[in-house]
């Protein structure tokens, strides 16, 4: 599971990339998950990280975190 | 540190060219109160899914109905088309307005007795009327209104028998313009039908020929179509007082006027697209009064009309109960609210909104029910904000054709809720129990023993 290299991201959670010329829109805990992404974290450090920020259970994180990747590799956005 | 409000992380992709910032906001309707009764508290307590009718909506949509059409036309009668909604506590708020009852089953006769409206005000329609519902219709005094010539037949030989004088109508069916055409209920017009109808009954001298009676279709969007019904209705009408000197004493033009749901398949929302009731009553009126009755022969108009008084007072309030994304990558979501008690989701795009504040993005949705089949999808694409477990939502516009046609299966009927005039809630129906549901099976005494341990 990687992002891939090329991909522009803003905070405001605006992603465009630029090999397909597709952008997308992502809300903010997304846009934090991307960004954990583009600093290689582990899928555990993100865990750590967004549940600390945000009020969630682990188990409801850890399965919308599964479906965020789902829907990143449905878009392509992430290495094979 | 307060931790921020969590809701599912979405990635959405934008069209090229309409890219901003915003490009995936849009705003969302949030219904968390009905009436000011908070949809949450009224899960906590009477369970999910649960149904509301709202008694001050059905009053408020009665009443203008009611004026619209009693502004343009002299004498006007609504009557309850009862398999609409037939729940006892919604028929007596139509009662209490001063709706007569129309009913087409034998125990929906029975419903309306019990609900106090006196035999003389009952109109029974439909294509089954056994011999006995037939002599207690004709010994009540109630208007009968005969489908076909075996019904005829039927009731001239017990009123012999039993020396009974039914007040009697036909239901008539015709072209409006109007395809498919309705032509399976009541006698044809155009081919002759209705007239031989109304020859046999006078000429029987047993039966009293009181009004003619039409339903042209339900849901229907085109005004001029009851322009034609009414046109044909006062033509036969004229055609009795030249013939036999008998003038009919009400033209009943049956239900069929749209609600604002959005129809399956259509492109604008239905709030856009149909008629008002007031464009209805414009071309009915219009047709009567135009077709040169003597002031004092001016026939009693009579409405039966159903889905568009009642469907907007009910709302059907639910539970997520889990999210999926399916292999074609599109979300989904899974209610406890199923196409057996929502039958209309069949007929409807029904208006579905969320019962909590969300985020500002919204994700297109799949909403399913919690049934074990592939029918059971509520909306096949919504727009939503990011719903989770134990998220509410309100179905909206659910008060017609469901709380008759819903079906036991897999899962018991909930219960249903009237908010009164004044808000206070009131079981109007309980939610089944296994119970209630086996009430009526028996178990054979070679079955009775349980073989398994
Ligand atoms: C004879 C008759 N009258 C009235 C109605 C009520 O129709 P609607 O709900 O379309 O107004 C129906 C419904 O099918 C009907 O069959």
């Amino acid at each position: 599971m990687k992002f891939k290299k090329n991909i522009a991201t803003s905070d405001t959670g605006f992603v465009f990339n630029p090999g397909s010329g597709d952008s997308f829109s992502s809300n903010q805990i997304g846009t934090d998950i991307i960004a954990c992404f583009k600093e290689d974290k582990s899928r555990q450090e993100i865990i750590e990280l967004i549940s600390d920020k945000y009020d969630v259970e682990r188990n409801q994180l850890e399965k919308d975190l599964e479906d965020f990747l789902t829907q990143l590799r449905e878009h392509n956005l992430l290495e094979e | 540190m307060e931790k921020l409000r969590y809701e599912r992380p979405i990635i959405k992709k934008l069209n090229t060219g309409f890219v901003n910032k915003f490009g995936t906001q849009t705003k969302n309707e949030v219904v968390s109160h009905l009436e000011g009764a908070s949809v949450k508290e009224l899960i906590h307590q009477y369970g999910s899914p649960l149904f509301v009718i709202s008694e001050k909506q059905i009053r408020r949509n009665f009443q203008h109905a009611s004026r619209v059409f009693k502004t343009r036309y002299p004498k006007v009668q609504f009557a309850w088309s009862y398999k609409t909604n037939y729940l006892n506590a919604v028929c007596r708020v139509f009662h209490q307005e001063g709706s007569w009852a129309e009913v087409v089953s034998g125990f929906e006769y029975e419903k309306a007795l019990g609900n106090g409206v006196p035999g003389n005000k009952i109109i029974f329609n439909g294509p089954d009327k056994t011999e006995e519902q037939l002599i207690l219709a004709a010994q009540n005094n109630s208007l009968i209104h005969i489908d076909h010539f075996d019904e005829l037949y039927m009731l001239i030989k017990v009123s012999e028998e039993f020396s009974l004088k039914p007040r009697v109508a036909i239901r008539v069916n015709m072209d409006t313009g109007i395809y498919p055409k309705w032509d399976r209920f009541g006698f044809n017009y155009e081919n002759g039908q209705a007239w031989s109808a109304v020859t046999k009954i006078i000429h029987s001298g047993l039966l009293s020929l009181v009004g003619l009676h039409c339903h042209i279709g339900t849901f229907m969007l085109e005004t001029a179509a009851y322009g034609i019904a009414a046109t044909k209705l006062s033509e036969l009408a004229h055609k009795i007082k030249a013939n036999f000197g008998l003038a009919v004493q009400y033209l009943d033009l049956g239900g069929g006027f749209p609600s604002t749901n959005t129809l399956k398949g259509s492109y604008l929302p239905g709030t856009d697209t149909v008629p008002t009731i007031d464009q209805f009553a414009d071309t009915i009126s219009e047709a009567i009064l135009g077709a040169g009755f003597d002031q004092e022969e001016l026939p009693l108009l009579i409405l039966e009309t159903g889905r568009a008084l009642v469907d907007d007072a009910g709302f059907l309030l639910g539970t997520v109960l889990a999210n999926k994304r399916l292999s074609d990558g599109r979300s989904s979501t899974i209610l406890d609210i199923g196409v057996n008690s929502l039958f209309t989701a069949f007929w409807y795009d029904h208006k579905v909104t969320p019962a909590q504040e969300g985020g500002q993005y919204t994700e297109e949705t799949v909403l399913y029910g919690p049934l074990c089949m592939n029918i059971d999808i509520i909306r096949e694409n919504i727009s939503l904000p990011l719903l989770k477990r134990g998220d509410h939502v309100v179905v909206h516009k659910v008060g017609a054709y469901n709380m008759t046609q819903w079906m036991q299966f897999i899962t018991l009927r909930p219960n249903i809720l009237l908010l009164d005039q004044n808000s206070h809630p009131h079981v109007i129906r309980q939610a089944e129990t296994l119970n209630y549901l086996q009430s009526g099976e028996l178990v054979p005494e070679h079955l009775a023993k349980s073989s398994l341990s």
